[in-house]
Order: C-alpha cells, then sequence, then structure tokens
C-alpha cells in the first residue's frame, strides 16, 4: 500500500467534492486550489515532478489567480469590504487550511524519506520530459503557441468594454 | 499503481461532469470544467508513469496551455454576460434567443 498516494487523492476527491458543493464562489476557489496542491502531490508521488511543478505555478498560481480576479471585478461596490470580512471568517478558511497542512506535511515527509517516485515508479525527470517535447512533440509545441496566441487576443476582444459586442449590445 | 491513479483521474472527471451538470452559475461550471481538464491531465501522467515514458507529461503541458486559453476566454465571457445581463445563472440565460 502506498499511503503517501491515498492520502493525497482523499484530499483531493475531498477538496473537489466540497468544490462543486460550495454557494460561495470565493469558498469554492479556496477548495479548488486544495484540489488543485493536492493533485500535484499525487504527480509528485507517481514520478512527475516536473509536471507536479507546473500544476502548482500555472494551474494553481496563474488560473487560479485569474479566477480570484474575476470574483473580486464581479462585487465591485461599497459593500465589499463588510463582505470578504464576512467570507473569511475564520471557519470558512479553517478547512482548506487544514487540507493544506496535511499536504505540506505530507510533501516534506516524502521529500525527506525517499524524494519524488516514492510509489516504485520510475521518475522521469525534467530533462527527458523537455527532450520528448522539443523533439518529437514539437509541431505541437508550435500549435500551442498560436492557441495562446488566439487565446490572448480573443480574451483581450472579449474582455474589452467598448468592444463590438458589447456596443451591438447596448443597441439592441 | 498506474489502475490507482487512472481511478482517482475518474473519480474526479466524474465529480466535475457533475458540477457541470448540477451547478447553474456559470463561473462555477468554469470550474467544475477545469476540474475535468485536470483529471484527464492526471490520467494522462498516470498512464505515462506506468510505462516509464515521458509522453504523458508532454500531453499533459499541452492540456496545461489549452486549460490556460481556456480560462481566459471563458472569464471574458463571464465578463461580459454579467456586464449585459447582470446575472451568472445559466438558466436565466438561456432565456434569450438570438
Amino acid at each position: 500500500m502506498n499511503v503517501p498516494f491515498f492520502i493525497a487523492a482523499a484530499v483531493a476527491v475531498f477538496s473537489t467534492l466540497m468544490v462543486i458543493t460550495r454557494r460561495n464562489a470565493v469558498h469554492a476557489l479556496l477548495y479548488l486550489i486544495v484540489s488543485l496542491l493536492s493533485v500535484a502531490v499525487v504527480l509528485f508521488v507517481i514520478g512527475a515532478p516536473f509536471v507536479a511543478a507546473l500544476e502548482v505555478i500555472i494551474y494553481a498560481g496563474a488560473i487560479m489567480v485569474l479566477f480570484v480576479f474575476v470574483v473580486m471585478i464581479l462585487n465591485i461596490g461599497p459593500r465589499t469590504a463588510n463582505q470578504e470580512g464576512v467570507w473569511m471568517a475564520p471557519e470558512m478558511w479553517v478547512g482548506p487550511a487544514f487540507l493544506s497542512t496535511v499536504l505540506l506535511g505530507e510533501f516534506a515527509y516524502i521529500l525527506t524519506t525517499s524524494g519524488g517516485g516514492s510509489a516504485g515508479m520510475r521518475v522521469v525527470d525534467a530533462a527527458e520530459v523537455g527532450v520528448s517535447l522539443f523533439v518529437s512533440y514539437l509541431l505541437g509545441v508550435e500549435l500551442a503557441s498560436m492557441l495562446l496566441f488566439a487565446g490572448v487576443v480573443g480574451a483581450y476582444h472579449l474582455g474589452s468594454r467598448g468592444s463590438r459586442i458589447a456596443a451591438k449590445g447596448g443597441r439592441k | 499503481m498506474m489502475q490507482q491513479g487512472l481511478l482517482l483521474a475518474a473519480l474526479l472527471f466524474a465529480i466535475g461532469l457533475a458540477g457541470v451538470l448540477i451547478r447553474r452559475n456559470i463561473l462555477f461550471m468554469l470550474m467544475s470544467i477545469e476540474i475535468m481538464l485536470n483529471a484527464a491531465g492526471l490520467a494522462f501522467v498516470a498512464a505515462g508513469a506506468g510505462w516509464g515514458q515521458p509522453d504523458g507529461q508532454v500531453v499533459f503541458i499541452f492540456i496545461l496551455t489549452m486549460a490556460g486559453a481556456e480560462v481566459a476566454i471563458g472569464l471574458a465571457l463571464v465578463l461580459q454576460i454579467y456586464r449585459r445581463f447582470r446575472t451568472l445563472d445559466a438558466d436565466e440565460l438561456s432565456r434569450m434567443k438570438g
């Protein structure tokens, strides 16, 4: 039995269930971040440390920051400060904080005892992934760059206040 | 080990799918889609780790870029919808026909 894997998996399933059952978007976001962190620990345990780091940096970092920004933008108003005080009451962040502490302890335990790939699987490190990515999958990398470019342009167009779509909607 | 990884991915995917189906707030539906994408990536990495090959991780990176683009567009759409209709309820929004 591989105990770290199952603890992280249990945290992942529980926090994901909490995400889809919360009423408040901020609480759901907190649990979603915990869910992504626990999936990162799972990835680390099954021998993919590079992807685990990417999961934390890009998913739990960049993408969740976008979500938090949008939630905050949607709640502009004088009552916001008061509301944030209500949202961030201790009983709300104690759950995610406890789960994150569990994950942190588990991560420290894995690092001090065995390192990544404690599940007895071969660790596929960043060098191997890089070689595979930029040799066999080079075409995919180029396509991904075009996708990201389209995403940036589209988000800029949709997000700008005076865009043509908004103007048309205003005339209706 | 690979079976357990794939099982966890399937569980997370099912939870995300349930989230898309039961939540009517567009923001929560986007979050559930994120969960599903993440579960799909986890399945790829678990399968790749099962054979000790880096291909699963490469596909995970592609899924990551796709999720980034998807979130940028989706959140811009959420902002536009909120600006125009003052609601994020999908049922409320589905009343508009053309």
